[in-house]
């Protein structure tokens, strides 16, 4: 197979890659550019563990082809913090425990991300919702949302 | 104030940051030079010979650096050294669809998969044994040939404690009934990966998503032929585990034999399909349970049956098969006891131990009982439960010695927190309440190969600049190991567990720990942790006594600080407290280790299994509401509570209680590995229901401290044992709901309507076919395997 070279931005910062055209988005970010914050549990669209951003909005990196993303801004975990300072999400899932074997936090961490993009005072009933897409086989939720209202408070003040 | 100044904090772990920031590196995260990528070939039958298998075009195929088959290593293993009946690859013969028969290793994954269809393997179907009926009666047809027992009977074990015939003679009531419990599986949402590197100096490097690295180093050496002071394991941080990585497995020598080969680093990652058939999940166990009890509820006797279908392979099966009778004893007073256990095989993917290994499927035949039990007798379900405990610091009939003993603290707090008795049988119809108990080991009293060595090895180091590192043999998987050692070490030298550097799973860094396996980390390796930081506290202590010419008891370390308890203003920090140490005592590195201590359990032949040094305790409340129209049981919510000995860190308690919790009503409501002719109906996340954030129910976690004598500052295990009480909590209260026994799981919605429209009184299984009616059984088992045969073999002229 043919490699194209294709032009992404990820975090802020434009990179040329040389990827094989069927090669996910998944793929790309995490063998070709290194960005191996982004996890994959089924590669199929049913665990989320791959959800990053699109243009603020989440999307399954192991159902995206690159190819698609000309132009977009692609946010992964490793570019949640502000340079040196932790996002609040961050903060807050290693204070309230809702991190347990972690892998699948990345992409719960960028579903949640767009959620308080969009309200800092999230219902429990819509952090469900924004999370419905990623499993978790480890903490069962209730940290979960605990973090994210904690996250939505420090945001707001 | 609390005499701790580490234990008991709400801190996060010391580990988290790496998850939180995408910097942990799980094993499939590990990228190395010239690395190859691997794919198994898997077999298409459930039970067939391998006639032939030509990887010859495969190997021809471009980009394909090496591949391998059973025959390249032959060798048996298996996870316990008694029963090992399997091979890193199949040799000669498939026992299940899934099973791993070739490996290939190429240039990059895409090669890896596509040439996989360029080996030729034939098969001679043989004909599959799919249920436990079928591997207790066919003589005539052997999963595995020379296994020495009749027909597919893997073990089985008979066990009798106390007069049972005079209990049940005592009696005033007798409840007898089956229970079936679906086998499922743990769907960490990290798919197994690993990666090998045989380097230029003969030595292998065996990355890999393990909870069991010590075990796996054993079986490498085995197969492999290395010796295995060449061989490093290193158990990287698990994406979940729950009892799935504690297996040896294909992919792992695979990956080792391939990188000796090509010496080159070979990685490989299976995909989420996969994983369903390299499975070792809860067994599926069909259970018959007789209890006599008095008229007050006080127990007479208790004969146990378990009927376990283990698949094709042994994986832990000899001690799953003893657990689902051991622990039947530790909650509640039993004067006599028999349990009969068989596992057999079957052609499924090989069944092994999931959280609460064994003591989960009849932890709910029994606490479903107590609560018919507790109905028949117009008893008060948790009032009951309290009166009938067995008491702390005793021996049960089996001759385990119990401890700290929680349940009836647990009982009390999730009482409290639901107002249970006041709410039971006095719900609307559709609406109920459950309650359960239950408990489980704090590691297991013997290790899995006979040995008189520690079952867990530490070290602690100090360097001069007051940095503290701990080396221990643990894998992390999630559960918060390392923060157990960072969290120990920390409290005993007076530092915070952040200054702490973790080493762990790493067979060549770490003194041995068994393994993150049958919750035994934070009492085992905690204790060794707390042996090994302890030596150190020592040193330092003594010398500052010296120096300030005070008794050591003066001395006192906290806050990376050293002072002295009359005079505070006298302190220094901990960094020059480390080099006044190492001035007086030389260098500071300290070992420590943790054995159990004999005379825990029984003496009799099978008492190796189910002693602990601790048993941990658990109460689960579960509200439900049924809908009548459709069937669907909705938990609205888990209350429990768990006796973890004393929480080292909440949070993390908390998390497994609730994790727990979570994976327990999973089992109980929707997830079910099951077959189709020995084809996994559900091998996908999607298809096996994993239950979403918007079917998790809501819950309350409350931790109950007993401080354990003998655990590290007081602690027991709190990983397992919180799964085991929500599953008959939840079907208690659909008894409660709609009047309905579920003496099977899962409860599902199609079960429940059809119940409610056939005005059912209970749903479960009715016995073993060939006991209640051997004829008959043996009719229906010739009627499937004819209709079997007739569907296989095309009829004649249509060929």
């Amino acid at each position: 197979m043919t490699k194209t070279l294709l032009s992404l931005r990820v975090n802020g910062e434009t990179h040329t890659v040389a990827a094989e055209p069927h090669h996910t988005l998944l793929e790309v970010l995490r063998e070709e550019l290194g960005l191996t914050g982004t996890k994959h549990g089924c590669e199929l669209g049913e665990c989320g563990a791959c959800t990053v951003l699109v243009d603020g909005l989440p999307v399954l990196s192991c159902l995206t082809l690159p190819i698609e993303l000309d132009g977009a801004e692609i946010v992964t975990v490793e570019g949640l913090a502000n340079g040196p300072q932790l996002h609040p999400l961050q903060t807050a899932f290693a204070e309230e425990a809702a991190a347990q074997c972690g892998y699948c936090t990345p992409g719960i961490l960028m579903s949640a991300k767009a959620l308080l993009d969009r309200t800092t005072t999230p219902t429990r009933e819509e952090m469900a919702q924004a999370i419905a897409g990623n499993l978790c086989r480890c903490t069962g939720y209730t940290a979960i949302y605990e973090a994210i209202e904690k996250a939505g408070t420090r945001m707001r003040s | 104030m609390s005499e701790f100044s580490v234990v008991g904090k709400r801190s996060p772990k010391v580990n988290v940051w790496g998850h939180l920031t995408g910097t942990a590196r799980y094993a499939d995260d590990i990228i190395l030079p010239r690395m190859l990528y691997g794919r198994l070939l898997r077999s298409t039958q459930a039970h067939a010979r391998i006639t032939k298998l030509d990887v010859s075009r495969a190997l021809a195929h471009p980009g394909v650096v090496a591949v391998c088959t059973g025959a390249d290593m032959p060798e048996l293993m298996g996870i316990m050294p008694s029963t090992q009946d399997e091979t890193a690859l199949a040799v000669d013969k498939v026992r299940y669809i899934g099973e791993p028969v070739a490996a290939i290793a190429a240039v990059d994954e895409d090669t890896a998969y596509d040439a996989l269809s360029l080996i030729d393997v034939e098969y001679e179907p043989l004909e599959p044994i799919l249920t436990i009926e079928e591997a207790l009666t066919r003589e005539d047809v052997r999963i595995h040939e020379t296994s020495g027992r009749p027909a597919n009977v893997f073990k089985d074990v008979h066990l009798e404690f106390g007069d049972v015939e005079a209990g049940f003679s005592e009696a005033d009531h007798i409840e007898d009934a089956w229970y079936f419990f679906e086998g499922n599986t743990h769907a960490p949402i990290e798919t197994h990966s690993s990666v090998a590197s045989y380097d230029g100096d003969g030595k292998l490097t065996l990355w890999t998503s393990t909870q069991v690295p010590h075990y796996l180093h054993r079986e490498l050496e085995k197969v492999l032929g290395i010796a295995r002071a060449r061989v490093r394991v290193i158990a990287t941080p698990n994406g979940g585990a729950f009892g799935g990585k504690s297996d040896p497995f294909a992919h792992e020598f695979a990956a080792c034999w391939l990188s000796m080969r090509t010496k080159r680093p070979v990685k490989f990652t299976l995909d989420r399909e996969e994983v369903f058939y390299a499975h070792r999940g809860r067994h599926p166990v069909l259970m018959h349970l007789k209890v006599g009890a008095r008229k007050d509820g006080e127990l007479t006797a208790a004969h146990f049956q378990s009927y376990l279908d283990g698949g094709a392979y042994a994986s832990y099966g000899i001690a799953t098969t003893y657990y689902t009778g051991a622990l039947m004893t530790v909650t509640y007073r039993l004067p006599a006891y028999k349990f009969d256990g068989v596992r057999v095989y079957t052609n499924k993917p090989p069944c092994g131990p999931k959280r609460g290994h064994g003591t989960t499927q009849p932890r709910y035949a029994f606490e479903c009982h107590l609560d018919k039990i507790a109905r028949k007798l117009d008893l008060d379900p948790v009032a009951y439960r309290q009166r009938v405990l067995q008491p702390p610091n005793s021996r049960t009939v089996n001759g385990l010695r119990i401890t700290s003993m929680g349940l009836g603290q647990c009982l009390d707090e999730v009482q409290r927190a639901t107002r249970f008795s006041e709410r039971h049988r006095q719900l609307p119809r559709g609406k109920g309440i459950g309650v359960a108990g239950s408990a489980y080991i704090s590691g297991a009293g013997l290790p899995i190969y006979w040995n008189e060595m520690p079952h867990s090895g530490a070290s602690v180091k100090i360097d001069r600049g007051g940095g503290v590192t701990v080396y221990c043999g643990t894998s992390e998987i999630g559960q918060g190991s390392d923060n157990v050692l960072a969290t120990v070490t920390a409290e005993q030298l007076g530092v915070l567990p952040e200054d702490v550097h973790v080493v762990s799973g790493d067979t060549s860094l770490a003194p041995v720990d068994l393994g993150s396996y049958s919750s035994r980390v934070t009492f085992m390796a905690g204790n060794a942790v707390r042996q090994a930081a302890g030596r150190l506290r020592e040193l330092i202590v003594a010398a500052l006594a010296e120096k300030w010419g005070i008794p050591a008891d003066r001395v006192a370390l906290a806050y990376r600080k050293a002072y002295d308890l009359a005079d505070p203003s006298k302190a220094v920090s901990f960094a020059e407290a480390a080099v006044l140490a190492e001035s007086v005592h030389g260098t500071l590195v300290s070992v420590g280790s943790y054995k159990p201590p004999r005379g825990i359990g029984g003496d009799y032949k099978g008492a190796g299994v189910g002693p602990t040094p601790a048993y941990s305790y658990q109460a689960a409340v579960a509200e439900v509401s049924v809908d009548l129209e459709t069937g669907v049981v909705t938990v609205e919510r888990i209350t429990e509570a768990h006796d973890c000995g004393r929480a080292l860190n909440p949070p993390s308690v908390e998390g497994q209680i609730e994790g727990s919790a979570y994976m327990g009503y999973g089992e109980a409501i929707a997830e079910e590995q099951v077959f189709r002719g020995g084809l996994h109906k559900k091998p996908s996340l999607l298809e096996y229901n994993l239950p979403t954030s918007l079917d998790t129910p809501e819950m309350r976690a409350i931790i109950v401290e007993t401080v354990d004598a003998e655990g590290p500052f007081g602690a027991k295990e709190a990983g397992e044992g919180p799964l085991n009480p929500v599953i008959p909590a939840i079907a208690n209260a659909v008894y409660d709901a709609i009047g309905v026994r579920f003496d099977e799981t899962p409860i599902t919605a199609a079960k429940v309507l059809d119940a409610l429209q056939k005005n059912k009184e209970r749903v479960g299984p009715d016995g073993l076919g060939s006991q209640k009616d051997q004829k008959g059984a043996l009719r229906r088992l010739s009627a499937s395997t004819a209709a079997r045969e007739k569907k296989r073999t095309p009829p004649v002229g249509t060929r």
